[in-house]
């Protein structure tokens, strides 16, 4: 598997209103790999992931699959939602059989294939039930089985934990890192929570707002034996706090940001 | 606080209104300050009802109107669900359709009669007809603003999973907009009613309508009130059964 996003840009709206949200963006993925794209919010990072996978299409640039250019959604990329999206009318086994039915598996093979990935997630206990009768993290533990049940080549991950509390989204980033660990799949997660990031990825690109592009890319070669002592070593401290310094850099304050709108308005700004 | 909770049961509370009302009635009626051909006791309603249904009128009549209104609904049902949904989840269909619908629903349906009658006559077909075109843009309109709010998640997900164009309308759409197009559909079934009872009024052998006109010629005033009660009584079981179907098969939207 290899995905290959390549000098991709993205503007929405047509004309003079049009707006510039993706500028150039570059980024390699392979068989195995755990990437992050952390930003903050405007960096435009969702938008790249809903390009990966085919939700949008890029105003300019490509992005090849296995050498076959991206058109439209597959279920070789799958995807995990933020907020929580699963069907609330099927039960936790079927909402992970949900995606093996769409593509015509054979019932064995469904029903095996549920069971395993309600094993993989904890919740074998939990199928019967419906999503409203799970709590915040069963419910994407859940979701996170159906995408990985559907057999992708790559899954991506936007801000899976964003809406979990903070004690929970901790323990649901050891799982998935684990589950990683165990599985081999190939994963793209997006984040705007830099410890998240390092914890699990090997490979962490940086983006910056308006327009959004990759501004930095670090290889993050961490020994992950222990990922809650991790969080307290230093050479992960440090790094985490040098990238945070570049992400509080891009972040112009509203004091200047405002300052440039209005210098922009009086005519004297031609930059975009 | 207890008397409170004691009270706080789904028919109690509604029996006693309609105890109470019927009670009030009794007393007005007992007292004898209105004239009674203008207002029967509940006594005399219920004998002229029995009447009725010894003569076999008020089953006959019953069905007459039922036949009407179920006849035309099933129509308005089978039309408005796939042309809602196709509004709903198409922007040029919807673009094609919606100025057309929005027109056409605000022209009251009873209009829609002389029509009927020069076109089609004075038989079943035009009452049916009817009771089709008074229902259909509401269906229609309240399934397309059910398709219009489908979770955009629910819809990308089964697209990354594999899921195709008519795959996606059975699976996701038409599952998550069921609770809703049961609920348009039993709140519209009034309008039904009310076209057949109109279309009855207008010309028809049979029917409650039909029944509650010819007592107004002869001064029936209890015939009157057999079939608005009748009437009220058929739509509260055909609500009620709306409600059970819901229950039974969207356990998880309630």
């Amino acid at each position: 598997m290899h995905l290959s996003v390549k000098g991709v840009s993205k503007s929405f709206g047509k004309g003079r209103d049009s707006k510039l949200v993706l500028d150039d963006i570059n980024l390699e993925i392979n068989s195995g790999e755990f990437v992050a794209l952390v930003g903050s919010s405007g960096s435009g990072k969702s938008t790249v992931m809903r390009l990966i996978a085919g939700l949008e299409q890029p105003s300019s640039g490509t992005i090849h699959m296995d050498d076959r250019l991206v058109r439209g959604p597959g279920p070789d990329r799958g995807m995990v939602f933020q907020k929580y999206s699963l069907y609330p009318w099927l039960s936790a086994a079927d909402n992970v059989a949900f995606g093996m039915r769409l593509q015509g598996r054979n019932k064995r093979d469904v029903k095996e294939r549920t069971a395993y990935f309600l094993e993989v997630v904890g919740l074998q206990d939990s199928a019967s039930r419906f999503p409203r009768q799970l709590s915040g993290g069963m419910q994407q533990r859940v979701a996170i089985a159906r995408a990985l049940a559907a057999d992708p080549k790559v899954v991506l991950l936007d801000e899976p934990f964003g809406a979990l509390d903070l004690q929970i989204r901790e323990s649901m980033q050891e799982f998935l890192y684990q589950l990683w660990e165990r599985s081999g799949l190939t994963a793209l997660l997006i984040t705007h929570d830099l410890e998240e990031a390092l914890l699990m990825a090997q490979r962490v690109h940086i983006m910056a707002p308006r327009p959004g592009r990759v501004v930095r890319t670090v290889a993050a070669n961490l020994d992950r034996g222990n990922l809650s002592a991790l969080r307290m070593e230093r050479s992960f401290l440090e790094l985490r706090e040098d990238l945070a310094g570049c992400l509080r850099g891009l972040d112009q304050d509203p004091a200047a940001l405002a300052a440039r709108s209005l210098a922009s308005t009086t005519g004297s700004s031609s930059s975009g | 606080m207890s008397l409170r909770r004691r009270l706080d049961q789904p028919w109690l509370l509604g029996l006693v209104g309609v105890l109470t009302l019927l009670l009030l009635w009794q007393v007005v009626a007992s007292l004898r300050v209105v004239d009674p051909l203008f207002l029967p006791s509940p006594a005399e309603v219920l004998g002229a009802g029995a009447e009725q249904y010894q003569e076999g009128v008020l089953v006959n009549d019953a069905l007459a109107s039922i036949g009407r209104v179920l006849g035309g609904y099933a129509l308005s049902i089978v039309v408005s669900l796939p042309l809602g949904i196709a509004m709903g989840s198409n922007r040029l269909v919807c673009q094609l359709l919606e100025p057309l619908l929005g027109l056409i629903r605000y022209m009251p349906a009873p209009a829609f009669i002389p029509l009927l009658i020069i076109y089609f006559g004075l038989g079943e077909l035009p009452k049916v007809l009817l009771i089709f075109i008074g229902t259909l843009f509401f269906n229609t309109l309240m399934i397309m603003d059910a398709v219009k709010f489908v979770p955009s998640e629910l819809l990308e997900s089964a697209l990354t999973m594999g899921g195709r164009g008519l795959q996606i309308t059975t699976r996701v759409v038409a599952p998550f907009i069921a609770p809703q197009v049961l609920d348009a559909y039993r709140i519209n079934m009034a309008a039904a009613w009310n076209l057949v009872i109109v279309a009855e009024l207008v010309a028809a052998n049979e029917g409650l309508g039909k029944r509650i006109s010819l007592a107004q010629r002869f001064l029936r005033t209890d015939e009157i009130f057999v079939g608005l009660i009748a009437i009220g009584l058929i739509g509260l079981l055909i609500d009620l059964g709306f409600r059970l179907v819901m229950r039974r098969s969207c356990r998880w939207a309630i």
